[in-house]
């Protein structure tokens, strides 16, 4: 779960509420999950724009994901115009699955 | 890492309105099947070849196992390709097409009219996989991705045209003889190029993307899935052949049955490996009964070994065995897969539905929230319990055991259209 920031305090509060937002199959959130890849903040622009990625490209799930992490991150930053980009570079593996979901997954 | 702006959603995957009504059809004629079968249960202390029993075959080979497989694919195609369904008008009318052209074709079957409803109903079966044929190949053509399930997918699609292409044939030389001996000679050679062609090949190629995706496992094996895939497709090729020439060889007939043997054997090694490695330890209900179809695959090609066996080797008829080898088939691990994957596939796309954009809203239920698991349970068991009553039935020539069966499966057939309804029948619940 290695989340790349410009501010990492910021950073911090996103993923506090990205910890709500669920992979519906896996019942896993996406920052365990490890579908998070960077949170950038322009603080000139009062814009956050966040690069993540799903398990698969046509995830028939993916839509509802990344509409659940726009509206997240609009609801810990209500001042701020949020971008959410979907990247498959690199593509999501296994690994990036964090100690606590697998614990959550063993379970 | 840059990524791309995330785009409509609802412009990706397939609509629910286009996968809806195929679920809804195959548990209804689920139902119907199981209600034929407890009707129709001393048939099955005679000879295979009988009206009632075309009528259950047709009922669960198209309306239960096809059109809940149309429906999946046209979800599960655009995963698999990377890209989005063709069309989705095409889709409406390969639907229509073959709701209607299904219960012509029973009904005829089970009347054993072969005149103009039998006619209509395989024309407009013929018409509504043509249609579904054609989807599928622009959607492959155009998906980003040409893996190896697409490639099972496309080629089960042209097994089940051919199918039912000579089903139709079949029910024309009833009355009007166009091939050299009558439609009965041809009936293994059809429902062959069906039950492996098709259906074999068609859920090997979705079940080795779904089992790894839903036990979440890290292993993929796609120079297996190319063995298996060419050990199904030699043996239907060479099994066409035999059928019309043996070369005098006597035995030739077990090749085939060798290859589907050994296809049926790797793949259950590729889901075993699968289950091995995955992440998530505990399995669902759901999961269970889609796993048990895996083993449950060997049945009847073990039993087909016997029939063949026997054949060449005995005098007279084996014709509980084969009855017990199409009970097997239909209502043995066709009906487990289905049974099982109607529940890792149908709640998420209600959800989609009805979540879509109100997820963000508060805490949603998951789509494992959607059904009720102590009925999926139930259903479980009956199924299971039904199943074996009425194999044993069939075999021992039971009445006994062929009523108990039957009735099982009749509760196994409720259960699961309640949870079926429930799930489509799902509103909005946030917290």
């Amino acid at each position: 779960m290695n989340v790349v920031s410009n501010i990492s305090v910021k950073c911090d509060i996103a993923l506090v509420g990205l910890k709500d937002v669920y992979d519906p199959e896996i019942g896993l959130n996406v920052v365990d999950l490890g579908l998070i890849y960077e949170i950038e903040f322009e603080e000139e622009e009062k814009k956050t724009i966040c690069n993540m990625t799903l398990t698969s490209q046509f995830c028939p799930m993916g839509e509802s994901i990344v509409e659940n992490v726009r509206q997240s991150l609009q609801t810990s930053f209500p001042d701020y115009s949020i971008e959410v980009n979907l990247t498959f570079e690199p593509p999501w593996d296994y690994e990036r699955i964090s100690e606590s979901g697998r614990e959550f997954l063993n379970g | 890492m840059f990524g791309v702006p995330a785009g409509n959603p609802e412009t990706k995957t397939t609509s629910y309105k286009v996968v809806v009504p195929f679920y809804i059809y195959a548990s209804l004629s689920f139902l119907v099947a199981c209600v034929l079968l407890f009707t129709s249960k001393d048939v099955f202390l005679g000879h295979y070849f009988q009206p009632r029993i075309l009528a259950i075959t047709h009922t669960m080979a198209l309306g239960w196992a096809t059109m809940m497989i149309l429906g999946a694919s046209h979800q599960m195609v655009p995963v698999l390709i990377e890209g989005k369904l063709y069309s989705e008008k095409l889709a409406y009318v390969s639907f229509i097409l073959a709701a209607i052209g299904i219960p012509l074709l029973v009904y005829s079957f089970y009347v054993f009219d072969m005149q103009a409803p039998a006619k209509w109903g395989g024309r407009l079966v013929v018409l509504s996989f043509l249609a579904y044929l054609i989807n599928m190949a622009k959607s492959i053509m155009k998906g980003k991705s040409k893996n190896i399930h697409a490639v099972f997918v496309f080629t089960s699609v042209f097994w089940l045209l051919i199918t039912t292409l000579f089903g139709l044939l079949l029910v024309y030389n009833f009355t009007t003889p166009l091939v050299n001996k009558d439609s009965i000679h041809y009936l293994t050679l059809h429902a062959h190029a069906g039950i492996v062609g098709w259906f074999l090949l068609l859920v090997i190629g979705i079940a080795s993307r779904l089992i790894p995706m839903f036990l979440i496992s890290k292993y993929t094996n796609a120079k297996l899935l190319w063995i298996i895939f060419y050990l199904i497709n030699t043996a239907v090729l060479l099994y066409i052949l035999i059928f019309y020439n043996d070369f005098g060889i006597k035995g030739i007939a077990f090749i085939p049955g060798v290859l589907v043997l050994f296809a049926v054997a790797l793949f259950i090694y590729y889901c075993r490996q699968a289950y091995i490695q995955r992440l998530r330890k505990q399995i669902d209900e759901p999961m269970k009964i889609s796993l048990l179809s895996v083993a449950m695959l060997l049945l009847p090609v073990l039993l087909l070994f016997i029939i063949i066996g026997l054949l060449y080797f005995t005098a007279g008829d084996k014709i509980n065995l084969i009855l017990g080898y199409g009970f097997l088939t239909f209502f043995g691990w066709l009906t487990a897969i289905i049974l099982g994957m109607t529940f890792k596939t149908l709640p998420f796309i209600v959800w989609n539905k009805v979540y879509h954009h109100r997820a963000a809203l508060g805490k949603t239920p998951s789509p494992r929230d959607m059904f009720n698991h102590p009925v999926i349970k139930v259903m479980g068991i009956s199924y299971l319990a039904g199943f074996i009553f009425f194999v044993v039935g069939i075999l021992a020539s039971c009445i006994v055991l062929l009523n108990a069966g039957s009735i099982l499966l009749i509760l196994t057939a409720i259960l699961y259209n309640w949870n079926v309804f429930k799930v489509i029948n799902h509103k909005a619940v946030i917290q």
